[in-house]
């Protein structure tokens, strides 16, 4: 594959928009180069907007600084052959590397296509910086083995053992339309258009080749993961995410989030695994609970953050300090307690989860909750018996339901001229 | 029904009543008056003023020691306490309020909850002119509507180890008819005190258990099992998977283990210790609104049988108990909110009526529009919301 300008290649896929236009038409604007960072300086809006690189070592969006809204989608692959996805994977690379640094999903852009052409990028983002934006691209575990086990893509024998189907959970309640996926794309941004924008014209682009299964907005990240970044709060009302782990601490990164050298799926390497979950809240309930009892619930302080067996928010829970009566501070069914890295052999998650309000349900309920995502080198050995122990005990559960669940790798970064996936797929 | 403890589970006992207060939400906005700051330290006790006017009363308690510490408002005799916030841990602040009338008070901490405190200090309390009602003989109202509310839970639960027997009896012959009868008027004894159930950690799990609530490797137990082998469901609700009935053996040992486990329910409030504190009360009345709201008004407790009007009543009926024992105590507190929960409750009632009763059945839940089911579930919150404010009220 050739690489083009600033190492894209040119997409094949892009044939489509030059067939249909013919030689003689495309003149009209093709080439002009007007894309989002221009128009973003013409018009004056601010050129500090963060751009955060896609190709990479690692794929962006994990340890990148929480942005504060999300759009996650999840695709089911055609019917296509193993050509066609690695296609699409590089059509993708090349639109999400265009859109991170704020230009435009193809090279015409919005506005400067063949006139008589559906334009390239659907333009919602054409004055909007790059606002941050991160594509992180993950593969679940239908990619390898199909549902009907079938090997679709010739790939089943280098499916990661770390990518294993999650169990049933007590308490699931996951309905059909939002589980699983081919296929998942994580679009992050400061801007809630731009993230959509993002999906939109990925979604697009893969039409006849994968289509949306199931996708999720998010706003008011949940998590911070870094230091520089306050501890924003879910819709319960409490801090969320005082003990994730940040950015700079890049030995429990390189322990907890990133596939270490060496692992069997060695291209997996720098890699990492997501996991969904769309937990709804019982928004209503909680509302009526008594601030003692919510407290209680989290182990935690509503107003500052602070465990309540004392200090501050940054203050390491004392799991065994007891009030009046010998009972703990911290309830036994506490979800900071069972939460903790010290029940559950150490094991830390990257938290990277959102808020979300999807209108309201038939009974007149917010259709509220957390879009939980995390990161992590094995579910294997933190997300699942972590979600497990709390499944079984947490406090919480009696305010949670959770309705979606999905997981995928989420191969290492892309270098320039090539693709994500290219470790899997080859170049 | 729920895997989860209850509000029950929490309440631990926080104040004796009346005389004291719990905790309350410090004023967000500073509307209300601001609350006087109390400092907690290794040999005071201070607070930044020795006098406040009557009416509402708040006192933030910030803990600086390095062990967990309490804050009293004492009364003139220095014995009696008034108000207090227990549990502090150090660095936390958290807030007391209490209706304080005109009067010499004592202020006291408590560090490491030992002794008798430090830092003991004089409180005036000027008449602000405010009404405070008179607590009359409250305590003693606590205390009767607790025993009343106690010997309530007995005669429910002995009402269930009964017909908890017949329906046994009947699933264990092969009656399913009669089985199936008896299923849901049954359980309304169960779900009338269902905090109560829940509180005993161990019994609900085995006892009322969905499905879905069962961790892999358990074995799943209880009404919930029962009712799937009485209403079996068809392949395409049963995960695709063909249902394949209980066998003889297995609807004996069901029967047996359903009987044996209410038993140990009836024993356990039978107990000599076993005692329902008058937050406990209240709480348990949210609860069993809430149990209303997240599982029945869904339909998702009785998947296989959809008797949950069933539940719904008698979750409804409980609270109604549970609300008039403490209803006098209210009444004196807080009038309007006596007022508008009889309201409430009696709209609800009427409003689940109009789908039949304990007595003559209820309509499948299967058989509700989803209009019909919203107009409930507004009903619920309706009475839900001011009934939360209950055990404020009641302890405060």
């Amino acid at each position: 594959m050739r690489a083009g300008p600033e190492g894209e290649r040119r997409g094949l896929s892009r044939r489509g928009l030059l067939g249909l236009a013919g030689a003689g038409v495309v003149g009209a604007g093709a080439g002009a180069g007007t894309d989002r960072a221009a128009m973003a300086l013409a018009s004056g809006a601010t050129p500090a907007s963060t751009v955060h690189p896609f190709y990479a070592r690692h794929q962006s969006g994990i340890v990148t600084p929480a942005q504060d809204r999300l759009h996650f989608a999840s695709f089911d692959v055609a019917d296509i052959t193993r050509a066609e996805l690695v296609e699409l994977l590089w059509d993708w690379s090349d639109a999400a590397a265009r859109m991170t640094a704020g230009r435009s999903a193809g090279e015409y852009g919005p506005v400067d296509g063949p006139y008589d052409a559906p334009p390239e990028d659907t333009g919602e983002a054409l004055d909007l910086p790059a606002s941050s934006l991160t594509i992180t691209i993950g593969f679940g575990p239908t990619l390898f083995t199909a549902l009907d086990g079938r090997d679709r893509f010739g790939i089943a024998a280098r499916r990661p053992d770390a990518l294993v189907d999650l169990p049933a959970f007590p308490g699931d309640a996951l309905v059909d339309t939002l589980v699983g996926g081919d296929l998942c794309i994580q679009a992050c941004s400061d801007d809630p258009q731009v993230a959509v924008h993002a999906i939109r014209n990925l979604s697009r682009i893969a039409f006849g080749r994968a289509a949306l299964r199931w996708s999720q907005l998010g706003f008011g990240r949940t998590s911070s993961t870094s230091r520089a970044q306050a501890t924003p709060r879910n819709l319960f009302g409490f801090k969320d995410g005082t003990a994730n782990v940040k950015a700079e601490d890049t030995g429990l990164v390189d322990d907890h989030v990133w596939v270490s050298p060496g692992d069997a799926a060695s291209w997996m390497v720098g890699g990492s695994y997501l996991v969904a979950r769309k937990i709804r809240m019982t928004i209503e309930t909680w509302d009526r609970a008594s601030l003692r009892e919510q407290e209680r619930v989290v182990g935690r302080t509503k107003g500052t953050g602070a465990p309540l067996s004392g200090g501050e928010e940054s203050t390491a829970p004392d799991f065994s300090a007891t009030g009046r009566g010998d009972a703990p501070l911290i309830d036994r069914d506490a979800h900071v307690r069972l939460a903790h890295p010290g029940a559950n052999g150490g094991a830390m998650l990257l938290r990277r989860g959102y808020n979300f309000v999807d209108g309201n349900d038939d009974l007149g309920r917010l259709n509220a909750g957390m879009f939980f995502v995390c990161f992590q080198s094995d579910p294997r050995r933190q997300f699942i018996p972590i979600q497990q122990r709390l499944a079984e005990n947490d406090a919480m559960n009696e305010y949670l339901r959770h309705v979606g669940s999905g997981i995928f790798a989420v191969p290492p970064g892309a270098r320039k001229g090539s693709y994500v996936g290219a470790t899997l797929f080859g170049d | 029904m729920s895997p989860r403890p209850s509000a029950l589970t929490v309440a631990a006992v926080l104040c004796v009543l009346p005389l004291t207060a719990c905790t309350a939400n410090a004023p967000a906005g500073g509307d209300a008056s601001a609350p006087l700051a109390v400092t907690s330290s290794a040999d005071d006790c201070t607070v930044d003023a020795a006098e406040a006017p009557s009416g509402p009363l708040s006192f933030s308690v910030s803990n600086d020691t390095d062990q967990v510490t309490e804050f009293y408002l004492l009364a003139e005799d220095g014995l009696r306490i008034v108000g207090e916030v227990e549990n502090i841990g150090p660095g936390i602040t958290r807030t007391l309020t209490v209706q304080a009338r005109p009067g010499e008070y004592f202020t006291v901490c408590k560090p490491g909850m030992v002794g008798d405190g430090v830092g003991r200090k004089a409180f005036t309390v000027t008449d602000s002119g405010a009404e405070i009602q008179l607590t009359g003989d409250l305590e003693a109202q606590g205390e009767k509507a607790a025993a009343e509310y106690v010997a309530y839970v007995k005669d429910q639960v002995g009402q269930l180890v009964t017909a908890t027997r017949s329906f046994a009896d009947a699933y264990r012959a092969g009656d399913d008819d009669t089985a199936r009868s008896l299923y849901a008027p049954s359980r309304a004894h169960y779900e009338r005190i269902e905090p109560i159930a829940e509180s005993f950690g161990d019994l609900d799990p085995k006892l009322d258990f969905r499905e879905a609530d069962v961790p892999e490797g358990d074995e799943w137990t209880g009404w919930h099992r029962i009712e799937k082998d009485l209403w079996p469901p068809a392949a395409a609700e049963n995960g695709g998977a063909e249902y394949t009935p209980l066998s003889a053996a297995d609807r004996a040992r069901f029967a047996d283990l359903l009987v044996a486990d209410t038993q140990g329910l009836y024993d356990a409030v039978h107990d000599e210790a076993f005692e329902v504190p008058i937050d406990s009360i209240s709480n348990g009345a949210v609860g069993l609104l809430d149990e209303v709201a997240s599982g029945k008004i869904t339909g998702e407790e009785e998947i296989w049988s959809h008797t949950d009007l069933w539940d719904f009543q008698a979750n409804l009926e409980g609270a109604r108990v549970a609300f008039d024992g403490v209803r006098p105590i209210v009444e004196q507190k807080d009038g309007e909110l006596a007022t508008r929960l009889d309201a409430r409750f009696a709209a609800l009632e009427r409003q689940l009526s109009a789908y039949g009763s304990l007595e003559s059945g209820f309509a499948s839940y299967t058989d509700l529009s989803t209009a019909q089911v919203k107009e409930l579930a507004d009903g619920v919150n309706a009475l839900a919301e001011p009934l939360s404010t209950l055990t404020a009220v009641l302890v405060g």
